[in-house]
Order: C-alpha cells, then sequence, then structure tokens
C-alpha cells in the first residue's frame, strides 16, 4: 500500500478504520487471526491504493471509493434460487452462514468462522504483497463463509454454488475449496444482492492431482453496490481448472484472479463476460504464473460495454524458467455500444524460460453497420437486431463451457442482462 | 405497387449523387428487369429501396401501395413486405441460422399484428422451403451464412424469402456466384413465387437470370436513370448489341 505519508484520511477510510472499531468484538477469531485482522487494518490506515501502484493503475481505489457504509445487523437478505437447478446451496447471508451444510456425497462442509474461532484459517489471511487492499479489506471484517473439502476421486454430479448475498450494509465472505486427487466438480460463486453495500469475497481453491475443477463467479449486484473479490487457485501435476467469471452488476467492482499453475501438465482455462452499463467501472486482474513444464493456459475475455461504464482488464502471465513448453494465449476482446463507454486493456507477459508458446491479442469494436442493417432488412427491430449482434459476441465464449445446464443458464443470464440494458 | 418518382440519392459520407432523377412504376404482379452497365446505380436503388441508412435521398419520393416509405427505417419496410435478396449476403458468426429465421419470421408476424408461430409449424415451413431449394436443413444449424459458399448464400436468400413471403421483393445479382444448376433451382424457387399480388425487381447485369425468371418489363439504367423501358425483348437486344448502343439513344 501507500507506504508514504499519508495524506488526510479519505470519508471511506475513515469509516473503515472506525467500523474496524465496532464489529471487531463481534468477529470471530482466535489469537492468530486477531493479529491478522490487527495487521490487515493498520495496512489500511496507511491509505487504500491509488493510480500510482501499478495494480491499481486504472482502479484508483482511493478515489473511486467514496462512500463506506455501516454494517447493517437488520439486513436478511434471502438465499438465492441456484444458477443451475438441482444444485447444493451453501448460502452466506449478511455475512454469516446460517442452517446447515446440504448432504453431498464424498464432499464434506465446514462454516468458516469455526475455522476463524479455532485459528486454522489464519495462515490464508496472509496479503500476497503490500497493494493486496482487497485482501486486507476482507481480512480486517471477514465474518464467516464455507469451506468445502472434495475427497479424491470425488465425482460431485450437480453444482456446488456458494452464496455470498447482502441486503445493504457491509459483507465479508470467505471460501476454501479443496479438491483432492482426481476429484471431478462444478463450483458456482454467487456474488449479489439487493442494497447499496461494500462486499468483499475471497476464494481459495487447491486443485490436486489429476483432478477437475469448474468455477463460475457469476456477480450482479446492483449498480450502487462495490464489490472488490479475489479468486485465488493453485493447480496440482496434471489438474485441470476452468474459471468462467460472469460481471453483470456492481457500481465499482474489482475481480482479482491469481492462478498457479503450479504441477507438471496441468491446465488453466479463464473465460470471461463482462456486461458493463451505466455509470459503473468494473476491474478484472489476472495473474497468472506458469510454474511447471508442459502447462497449458488460454484465456479469453468478452467485453460489453455501454451507457457510461469503464471496464479494465490486466492480465499478466508469468512463465517461471523451469515452466518449459508453457502453451499460455490470452486474448481480450470489447464491443462497446455508446460514445461514452470506456475499456483499458492491459496485458503484460514475463517470461523466463526460452521454450514456450506464449501470446496475446486485444481488440475493441463497435457493432457492425452492415450486420445490423442486414438483420433489420428481415424486419427485425433495431433493438432486437442490437441484441442479436451482442449476444452473438459474448455467446461464443459461453457456449465453450460445452454443459448444458451450465450454458442455458448463463444464457438466461445474458437475456436478463440485455432486456434490461440492451 | 411501387412507384419511384423523381428519386435523387447519395452517398451520406461523400456526398456523390447515384441515383439521379430515377422514375419507375412496378404493378402487382409484374417482373420487372433492372439491367444497367456496371456504376449505373443498380445496387444503390436496391439499398436506398430497403432503407440502408448510408444512402441519403434528396429528392424525390417512392410510393410503396401509394404510401411513401422514405420515413421507415429497414425493419419497418420488412416488415411491411418489402424483402432484399442482397448481391451479398452478410456472414454473422455467433447467430444461429435456425434463431435468426425464427425472430425475422415472429418480428414480421408481430408488425402484422399475427401470433408467432409455433415450433413445430416453423419446421415443417423451413424443411419445406429448404427442400425445395435442395439445400441440406444440417445447414441451417450452423452461424448465419458462415461458410457457406456463394451459391449457398444465394440460395439461403431465396429460402428466406420463401419464408417471409413479402409483397414486393428486390432480387440483386442473384444470379452473380451461381452455377448453371443452382440459377435454375434459384430461378424456379422465385418462379414459384410469382403471384398476381407480388411483384418482383430483378436486378441483372446478364440476360441469362432472365432467360429463367422471365420478365415482363425490362428497364435500362444508367448514370442513376432509366434510359429506356420495354418488354423482354429488350434484354435480347441488349444481350446482342451490348449498352452502348442504348446509351448514345439516349444521349
Amino acid at each position: 500500500m501507500n507506504m508514504h505519508a499519508a495524506p488526510q484520511r479519505t470519508q471511506a477510510e475513515t469509516a473503515l478504520i472506525e467500523a474496524f472499531g465496532e464489529r471487531l468484538s463481534e468477529l470471530p477469531g482466535d489469537g492468530a487471526v486477531m493479529v491478522k485482522r490487527d495487521d490487515a487494518i493498520e495496512a489500511i490506515k496507511d491509505g487504500l491504493p491509488t493510480r500510482r501502484a501499478e495494480a491499481w493503475h486504472y482502479t484508483d481505489l482511493r478515489r473511486l471509493l467514496a462512500v463506506v457504509p455501516p454494517y447493517d445487523q437488520t439486513a436478511n437478505p434471502k438465499p438465492l434460487t441456484p444458477v443451475v437447478e438441482g444444485s447444493a446451496v451453501l448460502p452466506v447471508l449478511n455475512g454469516v452462514v446460517h442452517g446447515k451444510a446440504p448432504s453431498v456425497g464424498g464432499v464434506a462442509f465446514q462454516t468458516l468462522s469455526e475455522k476463524l474461532i479455532d485459528g486454522s484459517l489464519a495462515p490464508a489471511l496472509d496479503p500476497r504483497d503490500a497493494d493486496d487492499a482487497v485482501s486486507f479489506l476482507n481480512t480486517a471484517f471477514v465474518s464467516d463463509g464455507w469451506f468445502v473439502d472434495i475427497a479424491a476421486d470425488a465425482k460431485a454430479d450437480a453444482p456446488i454454488e456458494v452464496q455470498n448475498v447482502q441486503a445493504g450494509g457491509q459483507v465479508h465472505a470467505r471460501f476454501a475449496v479443496r479438491a483432492g486427487a482426481g476429484a471431478k466438480a462444478t463450483i458456482v460463486e454467487r456474488q449479489s444482492g439487493s442494497g447499496a453495500a461494500l462486499s468483499t469475497s475471497v476464494s481459495n481453491l487447491l486443485v490436486g492431482e489429476d483432478a477437475d475443477i469448474v468455477w463460475l463467479i457469476v456477480q450482479d449486484q446492483p449498480e450502487t453496490t462495490t464489490h472488490l473479490a479475489q479468486f485465488n487457485a493453485e493447480l496440482g501435476k496434471n489438474s485441470r481448472l476452468t474459471l468462467f467469471v460472469m460481471n453483470a452488476g456492481g457500481k465499482l467492482v474489482r475481480q482479482e484472479v491469481r492462478v498457479k499453475v503450479a504441477g507438471e501438465g496441468s491446465d488453466f482455462q479463464l473465460r470471461g463476460v463482462n456486461l458493463l452499463a451505466g455509470d459503473t467501472h468494473c476491474d478484472v486482474t489476472m495473474v497468472l504464473d506458469h510454474a511447471a513444464p508442459n502447462t497449458g493456459s488460454r484465456e479469453l475475455i468478452r467485453n460489453v460495454v455501454t451507457d457510461k461504464a469503464r471496464g479494465v482488464f490486466q492480465g499478466r502471465i508469468n512463465v517461471y524458467q523451469q515452466a518449459q513448453k508453457t502453451d499460455a494465449k490470452m486474448a481480450c476482446n470489447t464491443l462497446l455500444l455508446s460514445d461514452d463507454a470506456e475499456f483499458s486493456t492491459k496485458p503484460e507477459l514475463e517470461i523466463f524460460a526460452d521454450d514456450v508458446q506464449c501470446g496475446h491479442g486485444a481488440t475493441v469494436t463497435e457493432i457492425d453497420r452492415n450486420h445490423l442493417f442486414y438483420l433489420m432488412a428481415r424486419g427485425i427491430d433495431e433493438k432486437t437486431a442490437r441484441g442479436l449482434l451482442v449476444k452473438a459476441f459474448v455467446a461464443s465464449v459461453i457456449e465453450e463451457l460445452e454443459d448444458e445446464p451450465l450454458v442455458d443458464a448463463l444464457e438466461a443470464r445474458l437475456d436478463g442482462w440485455f432486456a434490461e440494458h440492451g | 405497387m411501387l412507384e419511384i418518382k423523381n428519386l435523387h440519392a447519395r452517398i451520406a459520407s461523400t456526398g456523390t449523387e447515384i441515383i439521379r432523377g430515377l422514375n419507375l412504376t412496378v404493378e402487382a404482379g409484374e417482373v420487372a428487369a433492372i439491367m444497367g452497365p456496371n456504376g449505373s446505380g443498380k445496387s444503390t436503388l436496391s439499398y436506398v429501396l430497403a432503407g440502408r441508412d448510408d444512402y441519403e435521398v434528396t429528392e424525390g419520393d417512392v410510393l410503396y401501395n401509394g404510401q411513401s416509405i422514405l420515413e421507415m427505417d429497414p425493419a419497418e419496410r420488412a416488415a411491411a413486405g418489402i424483402f432484399l435478396a442482397f448481391q451479398y449476403p452478410m456472414e454473422i458468426p455467433g447467430v444461429a441460422t435456425m434463431e435468426f429465421l425464427k425472430v425475422a419470421l415472429n418480428a414480421q408476424r408481430k408488425a402484422r399484428g399475427e401470433e408467432p408461430l409455433k415450433i413445430p409449424e416453423f419446421l415443417k415451413h423451413v424443411k419445406e422451403a429448404a427442400g425445395s431449394l435442395e439445400m441440406d436443413v444440417a445447414m441451417l444449424k450452423r452461424p448465419l451464412n458462415v461458410g457457406f459458399s456463394g451459391g449457398e448464400k444465394k440460395r439461403a436468400e431465396i429460402l428466406q424469402m420463401k419464408l417471409l413471403q413479402p409483397q414486393f421483393c428486390v432480387l440483386d445479382e442473384t444470379d452473380s456466384g451461381l452455377d448453371i444448376d443452382a440459377l435454375k433451382i434459384v430461378a424456379d424457387g422465385v418462379n414459384a413465387l410469382r403471384a398476381p399480388d407480388r411483384a418482383f425487381l430483378v436486378i441483372t447485369h446478364y440476360q441469362r437470370l432472365l432467360e429463367h425468371i422471365v420478365p415482363d418489363t425490362v428497364h435500362v439504367l444508367y448514370r442513376g436513370q432509366v434510359i429506356k423501358s420495354g418488354g423482354k425483348e429488350l434484354a435480347h437486344e441488349l444481350e446482342a448489341n451490348g449498352y452502348a448502343g442504348i446509351i448514345e439513344e439516349a444521349a
């Protein structure tokens, strides 16, 4: 964070520091956890990151985080209907787990408030670096969440859906998933709500050898909510992780993705769809480490930006010296639908191995007028025709999931967004 | 059915005038052919009729069933029954052909105050139309026109025409890119649609197409004006003698 003499605190920084004092006695955790919380709030006292911090260059958190609402004890959100029918649902409502975990064969669940109280979560609360503001905010205030332990060779038939749901105020949740060797599962992470909130969420995933995990992040916060989230994963030997991120809401959103492709022969796939409207700001920042030989990754981000929305994608791929034969490709394509819409892309490759294939590309386009005329010449009104073309732009990314219930569910959300913003 | 009166149109971005005082009347049930050398304004005329906003009408009017269409956007014109079979149909990745056909058909039905077609009925229509044009239905599962050959694209245009059952059909160089067998199939498709309450404007560079779609009237377009009109024998005259004589005559 900003280690220089801090200028006068912003209203948001002051509110965070005061909220910590008020919430401290209510927050679960043993001594070790409390030390982490203290360290985190000290970092916030030094000031939220500004554009001078490279990782926050396009998202000046100090400037953009204008207001922090106080925690609202009376907020009473309801669990969400899962994205895919028949999923095992694990809600965190207003920052707290209610009720019992569902029963899923080969999968054990534990609340994270338990792991905060017994201190076993403390090591996971360490920040990555001095600019890890999402981690600081979450560590200081995290109240609950779920630990999902998938046994070796377990195959979960239905998706497991974790939910962080707010109804105003503040929510700070965490999710931890350990997938044993050879396990196979689909995890859906919902970030949603109905109020004007500050929401943070951190997910940690460990993918065991030969395991195959599909993880979907579906964020559709209201246009009044600040949502700061982080997804961390480490991949074991010959394992496979497909991460799908859909952002379709929020006033100020930062979704960090930090993946270490650590095991030889493992493969990481990132697909992102960012649907940005209104006067909002959404930033997806990825840091991907290829740390072992013969690993692959492909990142494909598609953005639709309208109104006065601003989007950011920062993608950094680090290829370690020992990570020979790495095959990594990153692409970010944006469709701008209004004159005031903006999108910034910053791809970075840092390669220390000498026998690799790495590439990146970025495009920014508008709707093709020839395509629009063709559709309209068949009697399709302009709004519907635009909707078809915009949907075509992002639907191909969704269809790559090749899982019919997931594809249908996500396309339904796409239709919902277009109905509202198209 | 269609009355073009002293039409002037220019390219919106450059102001270059392409249509310069064009007059043409097409009656219900008529097949009118527009012929002319390259650059005479044939394709521009088709786009102006369909409502493409790259072109600007500066003078004159286009009346369709007595009503001016110039203030209507392309979708409104299509819903009113005007259809343009494109010279170069667009490839649109990500839009499934079947979905497109369904949305287009139902959009037009809705604009006319009709109920959307039920899926089985819709599929039946598509299969019948595809069969008559010797098209493989599997092709329609692909994205719109993507990976279609030139001939397949032209057939797909006629397929859309058969499904949408327009009143006034503009065929812009539908023969280009077609081999003789495909040309016959496409022409048969068009001839099957000939009806007393439907009219066609067939735009072509060559007489070849008009052997299969026999026109009632032939109009020669040159420098944005109709310089000569006649019966189908005019097409034969053009084929034999070229445009030069007629152009000289008009000048």
